[in-house]
Formats: C-alpha cells, sequence, structure tokens
C-alpha cells in the first residue's frame, strides 16, 4: 500500500508540474510536449486505479491521436507568442470561473463519495469487460448516438475541406504510358542551322 | 536455484526486517527481469545489423562483412564502438534538449512494448489483460521521436522528412490496428496468452490471410523499412528526420528501428502463427520457446527478403495503399470475420 502511494504521489506531481509547464512555456512545442507528459502520468494514475483498459485507451487515443496532430499543427504555424499571450490575459476569467465551476463539482463529490471508494476496485470481471457490457446493454442508444455525432462530424470536415478541382489533377495512369508506341512518342525532325525548333 | 532464492530471501530479511525487505526484493527481482529481457533484445537487434547486411550481401552475390572477427561476427560491436567514438555534431540553433530527447523517444516505445510479450505460457513479464492494447497505444508513441526531431534539428530538409515520415507512420497504424481486429473477435480476448491459446485448432493465418498479408505491409511502413524507407531515401530526398543527428544519438533510432522490427516479428507470429504452438501435435516435443524463435525469425527473414527484392515507393503511392487499399479491405474483413462467427457458431 505504501509503496502505491508513493507512486501515486510521484505521478500526481508529474502531471501537475507538467500542466503547469503546458501554459508556462514559452515555446508552443515545447507546451504540447508538456501536455503530452500530462496525458502520460494521468494513464499512470488510472494504472494504479486498476483502470488499464482506460489508462491504455487514454494513451492511444490522446497520445497517439490527438496530441500528434496538436503537434502537426503548432509545428506548422508559426505563432506570434506575445499575441498569444495577450489573448490569454483577456480570456483568464472565463477560465478562472470554468476552473471553480469543476473545482467545486470536484470537492462535492468527492466528499460524498468516501463510502463507495472501496468497492469500486474490487470488480468480479475484468474491467475490459464490464465496459463493453454497460456500454453495449445498459447504455446502447446514448453509445449509438455517440458514434452517429461522431460520423457527421468526420462527413462534416470532408465536406468543409473538399474542394472541386478546376482542372483534372494530374495522375498517372500506367496502362496509358505502357500503350504508347515509339511512332508516336517520338518524332524526327531535321533543323537548318539557325533556324530554331 | 531454490536454495540459493532461500538463502537470499534469509539474509534480505535478516538485513532489513520484514517491513521493508519485500518491496526491496519486488523491486529488485522486477529489475532483474527486466534486464533478463531487454539484453537478448539488444543483441538480437546488433546482431540483426549483422545478420541483414550478410543476407542481402548473400542475395546480391556478394560477401558482406567478414573482417571482424570470424565470419564478422564482431562487426556489430566495431560499429557501435565507430557509433560510440565519433564527434557529436549539433547543428546550429537547435533546440538543444529537445534534440538530445527526440532520440530516446524512438528507442524507449520500442523497448516498453517488449513488457507484454508473451514467450510461452509462463515466460511473460506483465501478463496484462488489454495487451493488444496496450501494444497498439505504446506503438503509436513512436512518432513523437520522429517529429521532435525534425522540428529540434532546425533544418528544413529534417523537418519536411519528419512530417513526411509521422504521415506515414500515422496512417498505417491505423490499418495495422484494424487488422488486430479481426484476431481479437476470433479469440475474444485482448490478452496475447489468450490469443495464442485460441489458435490451438487452427492459427489464426488460415482464417485471416488477407490481414496477415496486410499486418506485415503496414509493419513494414510503420518501422520504415524498404521499400517504405523514405526517411533513409538519402539519394533523392536528403534522407529523413535524422540528417542533421551523429554519432550515437543517430544510432539510437537504428536501434529503436531493429527494436521494432523485431517485436512486429514476434506479435506478428504470436497473433497469426499461433505462437509457441507447433505446427502439428507430433512435434510438440520441440519446445515452445523455439517455434515462437523459428516462426519470428522467418519473418525477421522476410523484412530483408523485402529490401533486397523491391523498389522504393513513391510518397503518394504509399499513401494512396495505406488509404485506398488496406483500409476498405481490412473493413471488409471485419464484417466477413464475424459473418463467418455467426455462421460457423464460433461466437
Amino acid at each position: 500500500m505504501m509503496v502505491a502511494d508513493l507512486i501515486f504521489y510521484m505521478f500526481a506531481a508529474v502531471t501537475a508540474l507538467a500542466a503547469v509547464g503546458v501554459i508556462s512555456s514559452r515555446n508552443q512545442v515545447h507546451s504540447v510536449l508538456f501536455l503530452i507528459l500530462t496525458f502520460f502520468s494521468t494513464a499512470a494514475l488510472f494504472v494504479l486505479l486498476g483502470a488499464e483498459f482506460l489508462a491504455v485507451l487514454l494513451v492511444m487515443v490522446y497520445m497517439g491521436a490527438v496530441a500528434v496532430l496538436f503537434m502537426f499543427v503548432v509545428m506548422m504555424l508559426d505563432m506570434d507568442v506575445t499575441d498569444v499571450r495577450q489573448q490569454a490575459i483577456n480570456h483568464l476569467p472565463m477560465g478562472l470561473a470554468v476552473g471553480l465551476v469543476i473545482l467545486v463539482e470536484l470537492v462535492v463529490v468527492l466528499s460524498h463519495s468516501h463510502a463507495t471508494h472501496t468497492e469500486t476496485t474490487a470488480q468480479p470481471v475484468s474491467n475490459t469487460l464490464a465496459i463493453g457490457r454497460a456500454l453495449y446493454t445498459q447504455y446502447l442508444y446514448p453509445f449509438e448516438l455517440a458514434s452517429l455525432i461522431l460520423l457527421v462530424a468526420l462527413v462534416g470536415a470532408v465536406v468543409l475541406t473538399l474542394r472541386e478541382r478546376r482542372s483534372a489533377p494530374k495522375r498517372q495512369d500506367i496502362g496509358q504510358q505502357l500503350a504508347r508506341t515509339r511512332a508516336e512518342a517520338v518524332e524526327y525532325v531535321q533543323r537548318q542551322p539557325g533556324e530554331g525548333a | 536455484m531454490t536454495e540459493l532464492h532461500q538463502f537470499i530471501q534469509n539474509h534480505g530479511l535478516a538485513l532489513l526486517g520484514p517491513q521493508w525487505w519485500p518491496l526491496v526484493w519486488a523491486f529488485v527481482w522486477t529489475l532483474v527481469k527486466i534486464i533478463l529481457l531487454i539484453t537478448p533484445v539488444m543483441i538480437g537487434v546488433s546482431y540483426y545489423t549483422l545478420a541483414e547486411r550478410k543476407v542481402i550481401g548473400a542475395m546480391q552475390v556478394r560477401l558482406g562483412p567478414n573482417r571482424a572477427g570470424f565470419y564478422g561476427i564482431l562487426q556489430p560491436f566495431a560499429d557501435a564502438i565507430k557509433l560510440f567514438c565519433k564527434e557529436t555534431l549539433i547543428p546550429q540553433g537547435a533546440k538543444k534538449a529537445v534534440f538530445f530527447l527526440a532520440p530516446s523517444l524512438t528507442l524507449v516505445p520500442a523497448l516498453l512494448m517488449w513488457a507484454v510479450v508473451p514467450f510461452s505460457p509462463e515466460l511473460i513479464l506483465a501478463d496484462v489483460n488489454v495487451a493488444l492494447l496496450y501494444v497498439l497505444g505504446v506503438s503509436s508513441l513512436g512518432v513523437y521521436g520522429i517529429l521532435v526531431s525534425g522540428w529540434s534539428s532546425n533544418s528544413r530538409y529534417a523537418f519536411l522528412g519528419s512530417m513526411r515520415s509521422a504521415g506515414q507512420m500515422i496512417s498505417y497504424e491505423v490499418c495495422m490496428g484494424f487488422t488486430l481486429v479481426p484476431v481479437i473477435m476470433l479469440s475474444g480476448s485482448l490478452s496475447l496468452k489468450d490469443v495464442v491459446e485460441s489458435q490451438r485448432d487452427m492459427w489464426n493465418i488460415i482464417p485471416l490471410l488477407p490481414m496477415f498479408v496486410i499486418y506485415f505491409i503496414s509493419v513494414v511502413a510503420e518501422t520504415n523499412r524498404s521499400p517504405f524507407d523514405l526517411p533513409e531515401a538519402e539519394a533523392e530526398l536528403v534522407a529523413g528526420y535524422f540528417t542533421d543527428y551523429s554519432a550515437m544519438s543517430f544510432g539510437l533510432f537504428f536501434l529503436g528501428e531493429y527494436a521494432n522490427m523485431i517485436l512486429v516479428s514476434f506479435l506478428g507470429s504470436l497473433m497469426f502463427l499461433g505462437g509457441w504452438l507447433p505446427p502439428i501435435g507430433l512435434l510438440s516435443f520441440i519446445p515452445g520457446l523455439i517455434w515462437l524463435l523459428l516462426k519470428a525469425g522467418f519473418l525477421m527473414f522476410v523484412f530483408l527478403w523485402i529490401r533486397a527484392t523491391f523498389p522504393r515507393y513513391r510518397y503518394d503511392q504509399l499513401m494512396r495503399l495505406g488509404w485506398k487499399v488496406f483500409l476498405p479491405i481490412s473493413l471488409v474483413w471485419i464484417f466477413l470475420t464475424g459473418l463467418g462467427m455467426h455462421l460457423f457458431g464460433k461466437a
């Protein structure tokens, strides 16, 4: 138990420090790297809770996909730091309000849930199975609805970025290339000096 | 062996007391196991590089390296010493901390994945019940080393190269992920041990042959190997993300690449070729570990065979193959697998 506590505090500290790093580092790419570190140590915290499925999903989806796209965009854009700073200061009241709401929620939930804390970790079935069962029986309709919303977003993204091309794009047509003969591809011309092509 | 174990336990208890000793012992024992796992992997990596040069040499009717030691068996050490002794160059304007972090970011995920690879029903470092997802998740982290190395080198060539390779890796990860879904469906478990045990009657390669082919081609692309080795196209594309790296930081990228190749060969033989199970029951007197090594060794040989055979793909061809050919086929095959399981009553 003691070791688990020690490891928990270690990862919790890393999470908190990395989160501070995200908003305080001057370089955006460093910010994204700190964000990835935050995700990683959060996944480690999930493992400590015995929720290895959630932990692996966090690594796969957030670190493996979302943060990679963040990284792409941040690397390509050459953002001006001072401009971003000014914007951050402008958004400060809103951010503080949201943070306060979440803090109050957490305090309320945590102060009520001490009694149920121990029984959630001891499950008869593995948590992958438990999550699967819950998703496909009890929460089937919300789950399907969520996937439908994702599909709409997917189609929307394609429609937004799809552009009609003015001219047909140049594509390699191997059959056409192979069908060419010497007679139609090579032309023999004889020019007099000074005449030009 | 048990006496030695008893001896260590007794003296440890006497030395540290019952409160601390079990913790220290658990820590030390895990470390020992990790070292016992990583050392063969690293030796395998170094000799795989030699095997590659020898095999390709033989295929091209050359001798390959044969100067260091008998038949060149000391060549990997000569290479390692050379890499360690070279000067480490740092490009002007490089982001130093990130520049040196990047090679480890490619090597560490490649080694992390070995934790869940079972070599036999008992020989496994961490028997996690989400092993397959873990492999998928951790393998997707390898892309950061590539992205970050290109960015931190402060060079246009390296940056473009890293974008190219990252795009390639992300695309083929999707294909690889989808080829694993039918395997998970057939075995009904995410644990690699269960996946192997479920192949006792029939190896997964029989119902899932197209998936195996797609899996193998995807991992060839994912590990940046020929014919998809665009980062190594030094002649036409100025190599890729590691253009500005030198000495050992350059070598670490290749350690990661070869560790990954060995790993995906093992995973391929575990998921599709029955792992430690013998092909027919008669041959079960041969230990399972030998079967696994044989199967993985064959897949590792195919990596080299492909490299000596095919010319390099162009980038647009590579992308078209991934998204427009492999992805639809694997999606259809997931449905077909479900249909087959329903019809034959395997579900």
